[in-house]
């Protein structure tokens, strides 16, 4: 029963798996900046995932406070970005990333 | 041991089940809801891993706050979801593409790698043990001594994304009656109150 001894590896396994999806929905959801900030969120998921399990397997705490910086940071990011979305969308009146452009001069 | 890994199993499996659910789900809604599910989860997964303080951190900012302002401008904004998702199909064969490229690289980068024995000597801020103090005792130790100014710096973040996001979406809407003190106070007697002479039997 080998495949039950949790690791490093499995950890990282599922950060890099949970990334991948993250990138993924980026190029799915092409059209919708909601979607594409959740990407983002999942991406971030996934980094702190990776601190974590380093923290918990080489024995230091450092990753574990570098973890909730990253929080800290996500969670301003996720409210400039929805701040911004709300804004554009009463400018424009939608939200598809195609039509964006207006600081294109 | 077999419980631990089992639910490890179990709960990478739902975090990543739940995670392409957020990508590829119809109605943003249901995206967001699956997002906290991946939370939620990956909050077990800390807890398994002994990080109890930021699986709860993740709870109450990511779940308490991120995911609820997601589902508010998910709702407030009257979009037409539908004509979104169109090109979703045209998209997918360069984000499968550029996905599996991206996994396989990662899991090539894992396979590969090992851990020197030198880096386990050498973690500045060693996890005490979980009877003597917990996580969360332990963590403080570490931030309020150490990483007082990083710390602070956080806070200035927060405070910099809040000042920013009131900023952004505050709006002085025209021919809305409010008050506004300055102007209360900045009135006279002479411009308010005006005393007419009235004559009896004429009126004004």
């Amino acid at each position: 029963m080998a495949f039950l001894e949790i690791g490093l590896g499995h950890y990282l396994t599922l950060a890099a798996v949970l990334f991948t999806i993250g990138v993924f929905g980026i190029f799915l959801n092409r059209k919708n900046v909601i979607i594409i900030l959740m990407s983002i969120e999942l991406m971030l998921l996934a980094v702190n995932i990776n601190l974590i399990a380093f923290s918990a397997f080489l024995n230091d705490l450092v990753g574990q406070i570098f973890a909730m910086f990253v929080l800290t940071v996500a969670a301003g990011e996720a409210a400039i970005g929805l701040a911004i979305l709300v804004v554009y969308f009463r400018n424009r009146g939608n939200i598809e990333v195609e039509d964006i452009n207006l600081m294109k001069g | 041991m077999i419980v631990q890994g089992l639910t490890f199993y179990l709960f990478a499996a739902i975090a990543v089940g739940a995670g392409v659910m957020v990508v590829s789900a119809r109605n943003p809604v249901h995206s967001v809801l699956f997002l906290i599910l991946t939370f939620f989860t990956t909050a077990g997964l800390f807890v398994l891993i002994g990080a109890e303080f930021l699986a709860m951190v993740l709870v109450v900012v990511y779940v308490g706050a991120v995911a609820v302002l997601f589902m508010f401008v998910v709702m407030m904004l009257d979009i037409n979801f539908v004509e979104m998702r169109e090109g979703f199909l045209q998209y997918m064969p360069v984000g499968v593409l550029v996905g599996i490229i991206l996994l396989v690289e990662l899991l090539m980068v894992l396979g590969t790698a090992s851990m020197s024995p030198e880096v386990m000597a050498a973690g500045t801020e060693p996890i005490p043990d979980l009877a003597d103090r917990q996580n969360t005792a332990a963590l403080g130790d570490v931030i309020y001594t150490k990483y007082i100014y990083l710390f602070q710096a956080a806070g200035m973040i927060l405070l910099i994304a809040m000042i920013g996001a009131i900023v952004l979406t505050h709006r002085q809407r025209p021919g809305v009656r409010k008050q506004v003190i300055s102007k209360q106070l900045a009135r006279t007697r002479e411009e308010s109150v005006e005393l007419k002479k009235v004559q009896p039997g004429q009126g004004i």
